[in-house]
């Protein structure tokens, strides 16, 4: 499998792979996760390969998948648990707010909660009702739990890595949008990827565009048709949520002075939020340009019909951008 | 039409009735020393636990506490059957349960008294720090019974939970699985009819709360909750069945809630005077000293002796307790990750210049 230009989806599956090879306390455990591979198949062929006691499918019953997934971390075991779609996660709140999250520190590092929960997300797919939500927020304000999202074969690859190597619980959410949109070279190499960085994609001077995820592409793509109208921009790839990079952030803005924060989550209270009001308090006199945000709607994610109004494109980025280049005060 | 037939029967067991005489002729293994007396101690020191811990509460000196007044049989009794290498899932009115599995008293008094190091408590290994949140600990027992199995551990583990927790999904979805995977794992329902200030009644319709455990095609069964021998016997053997590899128990433990729910709780707001006084007739460390009394294993004298020695040394776990030096801000920090992200690094030398401005405007810290 090394050295293949290979998808997202298939980054993900040699990342678990490479994991179960090297550590015998990893296990995968979720819905439909054994003989049918996962609904998106990010888990084909593992049970074959590895087991069923190393690749479990559980009950139909996602407070029991994430409940499990604590217990056992607690023990040493490192479960990497699917949750079939993020629309789906919510029984499983409570065990990652109350307990995964606070485990290391309310038994003072006695036990600690190795385990990792995996989640589809985003829309774009022509997905039914509830299967398209970003709502990564609602779990990166979490403290000590650590949300992490990659946005392209190579950071699914280092990122999930590191996220069963880490000793703190991760939520990894997977932009199901670019799970096959493109191949690249990924080596099987089992080198991880830091989680407490952002990741600069593109060096520019004139503007900062900042996103996470399946909008990365929309970024990137917007990225280089500002480049033909001659604007210099610096793409970062936020990646991990929380903890946040931001001084990453803060430096690239320092250089450009201007910010475009482009998220496929809901505007009110979003991570933009959050990223545009650390760069108010931290570089108010360095910023030329209010910080825009280009966001979905602070409405319910609509049926697929509607999805392509509601996601943010291209030309959203571009308007936002231009704009931004153009303010003066 | 085809009708599928289970067998639907709850066993329960009782040896003494509410004054601690035998019900019938006692089976061999309960006569003659045996742990009675052992278990009685420990009744007694979690009792006076317990009323040191709503005296400080009432006094000021301790934060809301969740007395176990009326668990002290169910507690006692299943944390002394667990084996060193079992593994307790606890619930927030354990508090028993915690001490017999190691942790100090001074330690709890800690945790009760609102500080972040109350959970730090490496005496008792893997054990899980006690779930305030309803019923959880129920799914995090059948991780740790997962993880033991993948690991070819022949253990048990054990948790508990009220009647009320057994409404919660995640009550259904642990014996569920425990139910399809096998798992060794012991689940007890302290019934103690009163969920703060909603009854037995008005949780669920069945008339046994064990026979949940048919639905997820496991073992159920009741259990005299004050009567420690009747205890004895049934968590014994589904400790031993798990450890065994024979599966899961689900044992209902009939008790009463002889207090309020918590120190922040009136249970006089709804909770018929009779009724309590009724329950104290039935309560369980009485009735275990009356056996003793009966078979000659305690008098009057070891009585006396005994209420004097658990006072002690409830007395010296406050003075350990308060003189344990005062937290700092950085607890706050401290083990949220594994290492200390660089963020938030930033803010804890934020917080610590806080704390500093408070000591100096003079009073203690955190007030």
């Amino acid at each position: 499998m090394s050295d293949n230009a290979i998808t997202l989806l298939d980054a993900v599956n040699l990342a678990m792979a490479r994991a179960l090879d090297e550590d015998p306390n990893v296990v995968l455990l979720g819905e439909d996760i054994g003989a049918n591979g996962g609904v998106f198949r990010a888990t084909d062929g593992l049970q074959a390969r590895f087991g069923e006691r190393r690749v479990i499918d559980t009950p139909l019953a996602e407070t029991m998948i994430a409940g499990l997934s604590v217990g056992m971390a607690t023990q040493g075991i490192r479960p990497v648990a699917e949750i079939q779609f993020m629309g789906f996660i919510f029984p499983a709140f409570e065990h990652l707010v109350a307990h995964a999250a606070r485990m290391r520190h309310r038994t003072r590092g006695r036990l600690s909660c190795p385990m990792v929960l995996r989640a589809p997300f985003g829309g774009g797919i022509h997905a039914p009702e509830h299967h398209s939500e970003s709502t990564e927020t609602l779990l990166a304000h979490i403290p000590g739990l650590r949300v992490v999202i990659p946005s392209s074969p190579a950071r699914a690859y280092g990122l999930l890595l590191a996220a069963i190597r880490c000793d703190d619980p991760v939520v990894f959410l997977e932009p199901k949008r670019i799970y096959r949109a493109s191949k690249t070279l990924v080596e099987d190499n089992g080198e991880a990827l830091p989680l407490d960085t952002c990741f600069t994609l593109r060096e520019g001077n004139d503007i900062t565009l900042i996103s996470w995820g399946a909008m990365v592409q929309e970024t990137l793509m917007a990225a280089d048709r500002l480049a033909d109208e001659g604007v210099s921009c610096e793409v970062i790839d936020v990646a991990t949520l929380n903890p946040i990079d931001h001084a990453t952030l803060i430096a690239s803005v320092h250089k450009t002075g201007r910010c475009v924060i482009i998220h496929e989550a809901p505007h009110h209270g979003g991570m933009g939020a959050e990223i545009s009001a650390t760069l108010s308090e931290q570089m108010l006199t360095s910023l030329q340009a209010p910080v825009r945000r280009v966001t979905g709607d602070d409405t319910v994610m609509p049926y697929y019909r509607n999805e392509q109004l509601y996601l943010p494109d291209v030309d959203d980025i571009l308007i936002a951008v231009r704009e931004t280049m153009e303010y003066s005060g | 039409m085809h009708t599928i037939s289970y067998q639907g029967e709850i066993r329960l067991t009782r040896y003494l009735n509410d004054r601690g005489t035998p019900l019938g002729e006692m089976p061999d293994w309960a006569l003659g020393e045996q742990p009675w007396v052992g278990y009685y101690q420990q009744m007694v020191l979690a009792r006076q636990f317990d009323t040191k811990a709503i005296s400080l509460q009432r006094t000021g000196q301790m934060g809301t506490y969740a007395s176990l007044l009326g668990g002290e049989a169910i507690d006692v009794v299943c944390a002394s059957l667990m084996q060193t290498e079992d593994v307790l899932v606890p619930y927030y009115r354990n508090h028993a349960m915690q001490m017999i599995r190691g942790m100090p008293i001074s330690q709890l008094f800690l945790y009760w008294g609102g500080d972040e190091r109350g959970s730090a408590t490496p005496e008792m290994k893997r054990d899980l720090p006690n779930a305030v949140p309803i019923a959880t600990q129920c799914l995090h027992a059948c991780g740790v019974a997962t993880a033991l199995k993948l690991r070819g551990e022949h253990q048990a583990v054990l948790t508990m939970i009220g009647d009320g927790g057994t409404s919660k999904g995640d009550f259904m979805e642990a014996i569920n699985v425990a139910g399809a995977w096998q798992l060794p794992v012991v689940f007890i329902i302290n019934n103690n009819q009163w969920a703060i200030s909603v009854p037995r009644s008005k949780q669920c319709i069945a008339p046994t709360l064990a026979q949940k455990a048919l639905g997820a095609g496991i073992r159920g069964e009741q259990v005299d909750g004050n009567d420690a021998i009747a205890l004895h016997e049934v968590v014994g053997q589904a400790l031993e069945r798990a450890r065994a590899g024979k599966g899961p128990t689900v044992i209902e433990a009939l008790s009463y809630r002889l207090s309020d729910h918590t120190t922040a709780d009136d249970a006089t707001r709804y909770r018929p005077a009779d009724e309590l006084k009724a329950a104290w007739v039935r309560e369980p460390v009485a009735r275990l000293r009356n056996w003793l009394h009966h078979q000659g294993l305690w008098d009057e004298a070891r009585e006396q002796a005994w209420q004097a020695e658990t006072k002690q040394l409830i007395e010296a776990a406050v003075a350990d307790w308060q003189a344990i030096p005062e937290q700092t801000v950085d607890e706050l920090y401290d083990d949220l990750y594994a290492e200390c992200p660089p963020g938030l690094a930033e803010q804890r030398e934020q917080a610590r210049a806080r704390q500093q401005r408070r000591v100096q405007k003079g009073g203690k810290h955190h007030e």
